[in-house]
């Protein structure tokens, strides 16, 4: 299990290596560069660009150099420094950026997932259990609907619900006179008021997809041999079920823990924008828009790094379920 | 509660079903896959039931178990089982109408693999495969036997080395799939056998096994029954297993018993136009050497009828070589001890 655990630990490095490669192409694809389009801006709208200026510039920043130099500059600083390098939308260092978002960003993700995993589990569980009873209908409704509507007219709709039914002011993540504060009993009560929307609407999409895919895969489960011998065996209904079945329809669910960690991270961007939160989603999106690479390459390392990183855990969790991962994986010994 | 029986105890009687029918409700129409069976099965004593697939011996054995799920259903009959105590605190049975008791109360929770075990087919899949062994047997024992998990495992080593397991110190932490399937199904026998049950119902635990296999795991099965008193409920459609195995045979038809011998009487007298047949489909590996011809397997002419269709009369008579026109595809047979211990439902045997 050691041995299995370091190797994919190892495996990690290049994995992630070859993701900020792949980011740092993709933020180069488009043409042009952010001094550039700025340039460009400021030329359409009448401005006299002064050619040292541009010059000085596009020195510091490294931009004349060819893009594996440039590309070299950026991982190393990364590496060595943690350094994401300097945003030019937002005239402050990346990091600082990020890192007052990746905290709040994290916080909703996680929430969203324990939202999802708590209330997905058990309600999947039940449904392929009471396979064609109302209940199984009415959450295979609830289901679809969770899976077809997207999560920013669900936030819109919600928005507006809570506000005319119920007069909330739910957009953002604290109200006005919280915002800058620092926090207190009464800022976290705030927050807690705010949060819930997101949350809820980041998790229905999920939780929607995770019942269904438990239901079948509990009903593949249901049908085999095993769970009749251990009926047979005079166990309680209850702990057949949790025992055998479960047991096993479980797996695809933490396999699959790893994305939905990231698709909560970064899937939410609309949502994020139509509810104005300060999270990583709409700095990602203004970034993009403006060619801000390096605050967009940051982001689309990070990212990736998480994807690598769940799907870790999700291996990890998987081989200590089963066996059969355990004895046919790369653990020889 | 358990219903009170009346009829006069006999003490070697241990399962005892009347008239037992247990249908299936399906959107394409009810299918009848027990159909007024009556059986009894003996303390000490195996019961052999045959048949063809599909005739409602399976059933019969999860219907005493209550482990018929829905769409299936016990519309009617009773299951009388004869419960002596296995503490010895009495030696008078306490009779509980399984088909009456609630299939996830207590009652019957505490007879499953505490009175009446089950063994299945299929061994692969007959364990789960992400847990142990030693976890699937000791399971039972500590439900049954209320010990703590250091006996139970002491328990599971020691009714691994008594199913002739190689190493049961090993397979106790072991998972199913690092077995052989001999060695499986001696697990899952043992899984069955781990709390002493006094019926041990086996529907056709050799089916899947190669023949050496087989010889081994029946040997095993009659050395365990000697051992431990138990009766065995023997199903299968081999009809040289029960030849091997059983005492008592009760053969199988679209959801009835057709006829009910010892296993000599059986073989030798069979009365039933079916059970006639059943016996000479059986190929005999001398006459395909020493005949100069290849010849074919004598077959019983038809299939068995649409599972949907409920037919008129004896359910034989479409396949039947000495249907009574008028008489077998109208009138209901009934069951007749045409001579002392032999039944059968044949109307050849009645006077119509």
């Amino acid at each position: 299990m050691v041995n299995y655990i370091l190797m994919r630990l190892l495996r990690m490095i290049p994995q992630v290596l070859i993701i900020s490669v792949l980011a740092f192409i993709i933020i180069q694809l488009p043409p042009g560069d952010f001094l550039t389009e700025r340039l460009n801006r400021l030329r359409a709208s009448g401005y006299t660009v002064d050619e040292a200026e541009v010059q000085r510039l596009t020195k510091m920043y490294g931009l004349d150099k060819p893009m594996h130099l440039q590309y070299l500059k950026w991982i190393t600083n990364i590496v060595t420094k943690g350094d994401f390098g300097y945003s030019f939308v937002f005239s402050k260092p990346v990091n600082e950026i990020i890192g007052s978002r990746m905290g709040m960003t994290f916080f909703i993700a996680f929430l969203a997932f324990v939202v999802c995993w708590s209330f997905a589990i058990p309600v999947g569980i039940l449904v392929a259990v009471k396979q064609y009873s109302v209940v199984d209908y009415f959450f295979t409704f609830l289901g679809f609907i969770g899976l077809a509507v997207p999560g920013f007219l669900l936030a819109l709709v919600l928005m507006y619900v809570s506000y005319s039914w119920f007069g909330l002011k739910v957009g953002g993540l604290f109200s006005q006179e919280f915002q800058t504060a620092p926090w207190s009993w009464a800022r976290f009560v705030d927050f807690l008021k705010h949060i819930w929307l997101p949350v809820i609407i980041l998790a229905i999409g999920g939780t929607a997809n995770l019942i269904r895919t438990l239901r079948a895969t509990m009903l593949d489960e249901l049908r085999k041999q095993y769970v009749t011998v251990a009926r047979a065996k005079g166990l309680s209904e209850f702990k057949v079920l949790m025992l055998y079945p479960v047991r096993i329809a479980i797996n695809p669910i933490v396999s699959t823990f790893g994305w939905l960690l990231v698709w909560f991270f970064s899937g939410g961007t609309v949502v994020e924008i139509v509810l104005n939160l300060d999270t990583a989603g709409p700095v990602l999106w203004r970034a993009l828009m403006n060619q801000d690479m390096y605050t967009a390459g940051a982001y689309i390392v990070i990212i990736g790094t998480l994807t690598a990183l769940g799907s870790l855990i999700s291996d990890l969790m998987l081989a200590a379920l089963d066996p059969r991962i355990r004895f046919g994986g790369l653990e020889v010994s | 509660m358990p219903e009170q029986h009346t009829t006069p105890q006999n003490s070697s009687v241990l399962v005892e079903i009347k008239d037992l029918r247990t249908y299936f409700f399906l959107a394409e129409g009810v299918v009848r896959a027990v159909d007024g069976v009556n059986l009894t099965v003996n303390r000490g004593v195996t019961m052999g039931i045959v048949g063809e697939s599909g005739c409602g011996k399976s059933i019969t054995a999860y219907s005493i178990l209550r482990l018929v799920s829905p769409p299936g259903k016990i519309v009617g009959g009773d299951i009388f089982f004869y419960k002596v105590p296995k503490d010895g605190s009495s030696s008078q049975a306490e009779v509980i109408n399984l088909a009456k008791v609630d299939p996830n109360g207590e009652t019957i929770r505490n007879i499953r693999g505490n009175y009446i075990s089950i063994v299945f087919q299929e061994p692969m899949t007959a364990m789960s495969p992400v847990r142990t062994v030693g976890q699937q047997i000791m399971e039972a024992i500590i439900l049954h036997q209320k010990v703590d998990k250091k006996t139970a495992r002491e328990m599971t080593i020691d009714i691994l080395a008594r199913v002739r397991m190689s190493n049961p110190e090993r397979v106790v932490d072991e998972y199913p799939f690092q077995l052989s399937g001999g060695m499986r199904q001696r697990a899952v026998i043992a899984m069955a056998l781990s709390c002493r049950p006094q019926l041990l119902i086996a529907d056709e635990p050799t089916t899947a096994l190669d023949v050496t296999t087989e010889a081994q795991i029946l040997k095993l099965m009659r050395e365990l029954q000697e051992e431990l008193g138990m009766g065995i409920m023997y199903i299968t459609h081999n009809l040289g297993v029960i030849a091997e195995m059983a005492q008592e045979v009760a053969v199988m038809y679209l959801g009835r018993v057709v006829e009910k011998t010892d296993v000599k009487e059986l073989f030798f007298h069979p009365l039933h136009p079916y059970t006639q047949a059943l016996l000479t489909s059986i190929p005999q590996l001398r006459d395909a050497l020493t005949r100069q011809e290849k010849s074919r397997l004598n077959v019983i002419k038809g299939m068995v009828p649409d599972p949907y269709a409920r037919l008129k009369g004896c359910p034989f008579h479409p396949r039947c070589p000495v249907m009574i026109s008028g008489v077998c595809d109208e009138v209901e047979v009934p069951e007749i001890e045409a001579a002392p211990g032999h039944m059968v439902r044949c109307h050849l045997y009645t006077s119509h």
